[in-house]
């Protein structure tokens, strides 16, 4: 196998025994790039230059016969809405289409104390608005799996790369999905970790209150491996939580007999697709014959999560896009004579139209005289969504669900009707909403299209979810899925 | 014309002089060149993140403990949303619905008497930069306009006071109060002229008697106590002449014109901005401990009002003298440390608020370490007088020359020979040659006219230089000339 094609954990074992070069690796995903990337094009940006540099500096340690840590040497996909110091970070906007952070985000940080290689920055819908990479305001990436199909989104760059052995892993930000649901149409493993889990530092916001950075990876081994590299408390964001950072390997190969997994009823209804469905069931009846018992529940408000959340994910994005005015940094517009046409102008030709969508979503729901009829009603249903899957977690160590109700679809199926596109996101909504962490892995595919399997958790219960989904994903002969391109 | 009520209500923005700005590690450092003190967080860059600091909130319980407010156990911050490129990231962080504190009054004394005057609410927030126009006056008329962002980011709290004022003098009072409270407890520098002390006001008037509020305007742009009182006169008889002539106010926002002394329109209601509030999600609530409240609250300085009291019981201060000295902490601080040295706390007084305010008001300056007269000083001439040493009209050029070489009025009486002449015998020796001088003047007050007597007490002082000791002269006069 080309070494593209290998998980975190393989090539560490081969750099170590130096059967090849950092530098060697480099060049071989740097090939596949090449190779693919005119297909694909999951990157906005590709930093060759950054890369070699971080690359030749993990040979040097290497070769002065220090210890390398797991993720050292590895090259890596960095979604475009994660600041990163001196390089391009647009958010897929014309509003940022020129912005070079002068800080890194705290994940960005922690990679490089750990040794990425940054091969470039992840193309996604703008400022991560959207469930099919369809609202880049550059291009559109295609599924490697289907070059017809979108890849999911908003991380659709992070998920089509890691399909695509163009980086051996990625990281993406989560709001309503936009990792999972991507994971599952790509065939990969994604994670959306609880919410104060990994920090936001550096991560440019979407919904502050649901946004959360998560791995993108070929399974659940390096998904645990990448998840112990970003977690943990950063006091550059208050809404971190100091929680100590287990080795999430550690418990990997425990196996799930005698877990109690509950089957919430309300992901199995109408709008799941009968594939989908099929694929998913399968999956429970492998996880009870690894010994977990499963049995249906229910999450009542399961309804009302989509509502609630395009209420409250819109009316943060209002307030957090607001910034964007020209003034300081980003897109301007240079033929306004005076400062509110400029403001109008940059604003109206930065942003794309789904971006400005939910903007005027936002600014109306919290316009004085709605604000209690829409913001405050919807934080009350996220309340009893919470509830929910408190009480259902009391109840069951894991839920498992699909994570999106159809395989990939195909481009410009969806993009004409927002609801439409919305409704992909109707398995992966309701966990951000309740804070709780989830995973998605491949289990199966649907005529050629890979399907998502869903693991839902208690609030920093990642261990469980890793190591229920690590012994499905052994069971199901899962793991590192190559789409034939 | 009808008899008309005033009810004014004052919102003021204090800076909190905290090293550090409210959501980041910046210095809260005021001028600098435009743009040194900021950094990602406070330019709000995409992606970064606001921390609070600590030290905020408790300046901010400070302020509201002495004002007598309840301390909220649970607060949040608001995002109060709004565009303006002086506001980085086009919404402020501020508290809405759930401030700090709540609940508190101030004291003011109007014509003697004592007035409580309600406190609404204290929260805090985080101030904007600075916009500078090339080319005209303001965003609208320049040609362009450059923005300073030092500011941004600099903690600020809020005081809202309830609408108990009832003239703009007790407005003016409040305020310096207020000041004043702001000043003791070291939360705030409050320079009005540096922007670190800011005044909107609310007013209406209604006809005495009226059970409701009448429509109210809201003032801007008042940059001294003095705009304050003038602006609010000056709406007082705006308003009055409006309902007088059968009109009807209307609600806005005003800007008082220093130049011209008016108020003009700035925004009506209905161009008010919608802030569109709700709780930052970037920030946790704020859960204040009890414990801390009490820790702070026991930390808390002498405030004006019991130093004022103090000055009158135990100092035997005359009201009107404790009210002066205590509206200034500075002045205050000063005078306890000149007590130190003498005791004639009354003679102190009396200086501070003569000569020593004088010195200031002439020279434009505040008191502050700069003074050139320090306490041990003052006290010394208070002493030099006291002692008779010196006369109290030799102690003010005495005092004159002090404030210009910094010297000790000792140092200053010895070098200029200004020692008072208290020997009799010398003394008794110019006021014959006085006598011998001014017959007429003798023959004057010899028939009854009891003012010769001064004009030749002025002879002997002018002929002693002033250093005669008038009391010595004025007993030997009489001796001699009867």
């Amino acid at each position: 196998m080309a070494l593209h094609e290998l998980t975190i954990a393989q090539l560490h074992e081969g750099l170590k025994k130096k059967e090849f070069s950092a530098t060697e690796l480099l060049t071989d995903v740097l090939q596949r790039i090449e190779q693919v990337e005119e297909k694909i094009k999951a990157f906005v940006t590709v930093t060759e230059d950054v890369a070699r540099e971080q690359a030749r500096r993990v040979d040097e340690k290497i070769a002065r016969g220090e210890e390398i840590g797991p993720l050292e040497g590895i090259p890596a996909a960095i979604k475009d809405n994660i600041c990163t110091e001196g390089v391009l970070t647009t958010c897929s906007s014309k509003m940022l289409h020129n912005f070079v952070p002068p800080y890194d985000a705290t994940v960005m940080r922690k990679l490089k104390a750990a040794g990425v290689v940054m091969v470039g920055k992840a193309n996604m819908d703008e400022f991560a608005m959207g469930s099919s990479t369809e609202n880049s305001r550059f291009f559109p990436t295609k599924n490697p799996w289907d070059m017809g199909r979108v890849p999911g989104g908003s991380s659709g760059g992070s998920a089509a790369a890691v399909a695509a052995g163009e980086a051996i892993y990625a990281l993406g930000s989560d709001t309503g999905g936009s990792i999972r649901q991507p994971a599952s149409f790509c065939g990969v493993v994604g994670m959306k970790p609880t919410y104060g889990r990994v920090s936001r530092y550096g991560l440019v916001a979407f919904a502050s209150s649901l946004d959360q950075i998560g791995p993108l990876t070929k399974d659940v081994r390096d998904c645990a491996l990448v998840l112990g590299a970003i977690a943990g408390h950063d006091p550059m964001d208050s809404t971190s939580v100091p929680h100590p950072v287990p080795d999430y390997t550690a418990s990997l190969e425990k196996g799930i007999k005698g877990m109690r997994i509950g089957i919430p009823r309300e992901y199995f209804g109408e709008g799941i697709d009968a594939g989908v469905k099929e694929a998913v069931k399968k999956a429970i009846a492998t996880l009870e014959d690894l010994g977990a018992t499963c049995e249906e529940t229910s999450l009542p408000h399961t309804d009302y999560a989509l509502p609630a959340y395009y209420i409250i994910a819109p009316a943060e994005a209002s307030s957090n896009l607001a910034r964007y005015d020209g003034v300081r940094y980003g897109y301007r517009d240079e033929t306004a004579e005076d400062v509110v046409t400029m403001f109008m102008r940059t604003r109206s030709e930065g942003f794309g139209t789904e971006v400005k969508r939910r903007i005027m979503l936002g600014t109306y729901t919290l316009s004085s005289g709605y604000y209690d009829a829409y913001y405050l009603k919807a934080l009350k249903v996220r309340t009893l969504i919470k509830q929910d899957f408190d009480r259902a977690l009391e109840k069951f160590d894991l839920l498992v669900t699909p994570t999106s109700p159809t395989v990939a679809f195909r481009f410009g199926e969806r993009a004409a009707d927002p609801l439409q596109m919305y409704l992909s996101d109707i398995c992966t909504i309701s966990v951000n909403l309740a804070g709780v962490p989830a995973i998605s892995v491949p289990c199966g595919l649907v005529d050629g299209l890979p399907v998502g399997l869903q693991f839902i958790g208690r609030p920093f219960a990642e261990e469980t979810i890793l190591q229920a989904a690590y012994a499905f994903e052994q069971a199901a002969g899962t793991a590192n899925l190559k789409p034939a391109l | 014309m009808r008899e008309y009520e005033v009810i004014i209500g004052l919102e003021v923005h204090a800076e909190l002089k905290t090293n550090s700005k409210i959501f980041c590690s910046c210095s809260t450092e005021f001028g600098g060149p435009p743009n040194a003190h900021i950094c990602p967080v406070c330019l709000g860059l995409p992606g970064t993140l606001p921390v609070l600091n600590k030290k905020v909130v408790e300046y901010a319980i400070r302020a509201a403990l002495a004002l007598n407010c309840q301390i909220a156990e649970f607060s949040k911050f608001d995002r109060k949303n709004y565009y303006y490129p002086d506001l980085p990231k086009n919404y402020q962080i501020s508290q809405y619905d759930l401030p700090i504190a709540y609940g508190g009054y101030l004291e003011i004394e109007v014509n003697g008497q004592k007035k409580r005057i309600g406190i609404t609410r204290v929260h805090m927030e985080e101030d904007a930069g600075k916009l500078v126009h090339a080319g005209g006056d303001n965003l609208a008329q320049a040609n362009y306009s450059l923005v300073d962002y030092n500011r941004t980011g600099v903690p600020l709290i809020e005081i809202v006071s309830a609408p108990d004022i009832r003239s703009p003098e007790e407005a003016r009072l409040y305020l310096e109060k207020l000041k004043a409270i702001l000043q003791y407890t070291d939360v705030s520098d409050c320079k009005m002229e540096e922007g670190s002390l800011r005044c909107d006001a609310n007013i209406s008037v209604r006809p005495v008697g009226a059970a409701e509020f009448g429509t109210k305007t809201e003032l801007k742009n008042m940059n001294s106590f003095r705009a304050l009182q003038k602006a609010l006169e000056y709406e007082v008889e705006r308003q009055i002449e409006i309902l007088e002539e059968g009109g009807r106010i209307v609600q806005e926002t005003r800007m008082w014109d220093e130049r011209k002394g008016i108020t003009v329109s700035m925004r009506s209601k209905e161009e008010a901005h919608d802030y569109r509030y709700f709780p930052d999600p970037d920030l946790v609530p704020l859960v204040i401990e009890r414990e801390w409240v009490e820790e702070i609250r026991r930390s808390l300085p002498e405030l004006p009002d019991a130093r004022r009291e103090r000055y009158i019981r135990d100092l035997g201060l005359p009201e009107y003298d404790a009210g002066v000295i205590t509206a200034s902490k500075a002045l205050s601080d000063y005078f306890d440390r000149c007590l130190q040295y003498t005791r004639n706390a009354k003679a102190v007084s009396n200086w501070v608020m003569g000569e020593v305010l004088k010195y200031l008001n002439a020279t434009g300056r505040e008191m502050d370490e700069t003074f050139p007269v320090p306490p041990q000083h003052l006290a010394g001439l208070v002493e030099l007088i006291d002692k008779g040493t010196i006369s109290s009209k030799i102690a003010k050029e005495v005092f004159k020359e002090m404030t210009e070489t910094g010297e000790a009025p000792e140092v200053i009486v010895e070098r200029k020979g200004l020692k008072q002449i208290t020997d009799e015998k010398a003394l008794a020796a110019i006021v014959e040659e006085v006598l011998a001088a001014n017959p007429q003047v003798v023959e004057d007050y010899k028939r009854g006219k009891d003012r010769a007597l001064g004009f030749l007490v002025g002879q002997v002082m002018k002929a002693t230089r002033g250093k005669a000791n008038p009391e010595l002269v004025n007993r030997l006069l009489r001796e001699k000339i009867q």
